[in-house]
């Protein structure tokens, strides 16, 4: 289904600023283990445009959720431009990052990390304790939430009492509830079975195209990258390849 | 901005066992505390309420207590002369010249033994005490070995039931009444005929004057006159201000002994809570990252798991606090180390004391989350998450 892959030169890249809602230029990243440096990520660019489904791919520990998690604020590069909607996020200090997270990012995660002592509106509500929102208005967005994503009959369930694909529906009206710039999934469909992973991606599928939100997944799930717009493909901390799907949308 | 509060009770909820342990070791440290509050309080609101503001107490100088002190005849007349006194209804000055001596009786169903304050009033005492009630039987008649006991007295000791008699000072004394003072120290003595108690014990000398004052604001005047008299030697001081000072020694030392003990106490409540906590912390690392994640900043969840070891703190101190309420019902004896005579008072509880305990379990709470939490707000997210392997 998958067209060849088209190389494009990085810098030629930076000419599609204009229309991107993510920049990223030149990105590095390692760790320490230890006494040990691991090298990660050794120059990243890509840009990425609104409403725009993207897939990160690639081999086990090739660095796809160390970009993916630069790329939403939750960790810091060691070099390197991360522009999101404007804002260089390099720049921002420990507080304005939580606050610029709350506003513009939503997170789905494999194994769902729905708190377990909340009920799935509970949980859902999370995020919106950040904003100024009202109780009533908290309420009105977290039903539309669980609404979208059809899980709306179990708000008032604990995440124990709901299956793998029920808790992902939670997470993901969680992740759409403040309607952030952008939405990341790291392995959305790694833990659950072969229908519900079916039924997450028809979900995701479904916001990318009919709502416009613009999603960033990792996956080493074939079927899940076939269903993203444009696949990035991440060897050893860098780009290797990116591809645009060929699917009737 | 911050992480709601169920977030933090259901957590505690949900591990039952632990939080109950914890809890226990809380409200353990604040049972004894508070006990040992509401015990010096008792013991000194015992002794305080003994004494009355219009009354001043006239002992031998350097003497700490009556039982120590002497005042001969000469001199008790010389003290009654002075104008700062109240009259009686026949005019005549509203004093007493009374006695104090220790002798030992046997408790109640025991072979043990303990000191008992004799005291020899003379008409004026009953009236100078109008918190001492006579409950059951007369007073003593002048002239006759007669005595009234006090009702705890009465209670705990042989012989001094109502229509029973001791043996002191070679005579036997008949109890013809029992007085009620209330929770004062009168409740623990022996009222007998002033001149009776002299001659049975063959002492010349009084031990102490009491009387009362025209007008409270008179007291430092006679003070100055009667300390500064050359044919005196006495100090005079308010009854409440002599009792206070007997109540002093034994609070510092219960006060004393009774920090000691919570110290030792709350250290080890305080490590259990540190316990808790950071296998609380340990156990949500995950969620923690997630939190912080979803845009909750570090000091949301500082404060959540603050909150979480205030929680147990509170819910120590109020089961603490709770189950030291229910001392009140007994009731306590000692030895008053500066009268040597047995006391008898009650643990009380004041809202004051309440607020100690409470503040006392809420800082070992605290105290015990301050580390944990430290370390839950300073995880970084992807580590927390840990989002690689
Ligand atoms: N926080 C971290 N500390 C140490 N090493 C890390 C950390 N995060 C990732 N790594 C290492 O970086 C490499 C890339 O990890 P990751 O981005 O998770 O890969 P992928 O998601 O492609 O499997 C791996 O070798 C991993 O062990
Ligand atoms: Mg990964």
């Amino acid at each position: 289904m998958s067209e060849p892959p088209s190389k494009e030169n990085p810098k030629e890249l930076k000419n599609d600023d204009d229309r991107a809602l993510i920049i990223i230029n030149d990105l590095h990243k390692s760790y320490r283990k230890g006494t040990q440096k691991v090298t990660v990520l050794t120059g990243v660019n890509l840009s990425i445009t609104r409403a725009q489904y993207v897939a990160f791919i690639g081999p086990s520990g090739s660095g796809k959720t160390t970009l993916l998690n630069l790329i939403a604020g939750i960790d810091r590069p060691d070099r390197g431009k991360l522009v999101v909607d404007g804002i260089d996020i390099t720049r921002l200090d420990d507080s304005k990052l939580s606050r610029w997270r709350a506003r513009h990012v939503g997170f789905i995660f494999q194994f769902y990390n729905l708190i377990p002592v909340l009920t799935a509106f509970e949980n859902v509500e999370l995020p919106l304790l950040l904003t100024p929102l009202s109780r009533k208005q908290r309420k009105k967005h977290v039903t539309a939430a669980l609404k979208v994503t059809g899980i709306l009959d179990r708000a008032f369930y604990y995440p124990s009492q709901l299956s793998g694909g029920q808790q992902q529906r939670v997470a993901i009206a969680r992740a759409i509830v403040t309607d952030p710039t952008i939405i990341v999934a790291d392995e959305p469909t790694g833990d659950l079975d072969k229908d519900s992973a079916v039924q997450i991606l028809d979900l995701l599928h479904h916001l990318n195209r009919e709502l416009g939100k613009t999603i960033i997944m990792v996956t080493h799930d074939p079927r899940a990258a076939r269903k993203a717009r444009k696949v990035y493909v991440l060897d050893k901390g860098i780009l290797r390849d990116q591809y645009e799907n060929d699917i009737i949308w | 901005m911050k992480i709601p509060y169920q977030y933090t009770v259901r957590n505690l909820w949900n591990r039952k066992l632990t939080t109950a342990l914890t809890v226990s070791g809380m409200a353990l440290v604040v049972f004894v505390f508070s006990a040992v509050l509401m015990l010096a309080y008792g013991l000194k609101k015992t002794l305080v309420n003994t004494g009355s503001p219009d009354n001043v107490l006239v002992l031998r100088r350097s003497s700490t207590s009556e039982v120590m002190s002497t005042i001969d005849r000469y001199q008790a007349s010389v003290i009654a002369t002075q104008p700062e006194i109240a009259l009686d209804s026949d005019g005549l000055p509203l004093l007493a010249k009374e006695l104090l001596v220790l002798i030992t009786l046997n408790k109640r169903g025991t072979t043990k033994v303990a000191n008992v304050t004799l005291r020899g009033v003379d008409d004026n005492s009953w009236e100078l005490r109008p918190g001492v009630r006579l409950v059951v039987g007369r007073k003593f008649s002048k002239g006759a070995n007669e005595i009234v006991v006090g009702k705890r007295i009465a209670e705990r000791f042989e012989g001094c039931a109502l229509g029973e008699s001791i043996k002191f000072g070679k005579r036997r004394w008949l109890v013809v009444g029992i007085m009620d003072a209330g929770n004062t120290e009168f409740s623990s003595e022996v009222w007998g005929d002033v001149d009776q108690f002299m001659q049975a014990f063959r002492r010349p000398v009084y031990s102490g004057i009491l009387f009362r004052l025209k007008k409270r604001s008179l007291f430092p005047g006679v003070k100055h006159r009667l300390e500064n008299d050359p044919r005196l030697t006495v100090v005079a001081k308010t009854e409440i201000e002599y009792y206070k000072e007997q109540s002093e020694l034994m609070e510092r030392f219960i006060k004393i002994l009774g920090m000691v003990l919570t110290s030792i106490f709350s250290l080890g409540a305080v490590i259990g809570a540190m316990i808790t906590m950071y296998s609380n912390v340990a156990n949500r690392i995950v969620e923690i990252g997630t939190l912080r994640a979803l845009g909750f900043g570090r000091t949301s969840v500082l404060t959540a798991f603050l909150l979480e070891a205030l929680l147990l703190g509170l819910a120590g101190g109020i089961i603490g606090l709770a189950s030291s309420s229910f001392l009140q019902n007994i009731t306590v004896s000692t030895t008053n180390w500066k009268s040597f005579s047995e006391v008898a008072f009650r643990f009380a509880l004041t809202p004051r004391i309440a607020l100690y305990a409470i503040s006392f379990a809420a800082i070992m709470g605290i105290a015990g989350g301050a580390l944990p939490s430290l370390r839950a707000a300073r995880l970084s997210i992807v580590e927390a998450l840990h989002t690689w392997e």
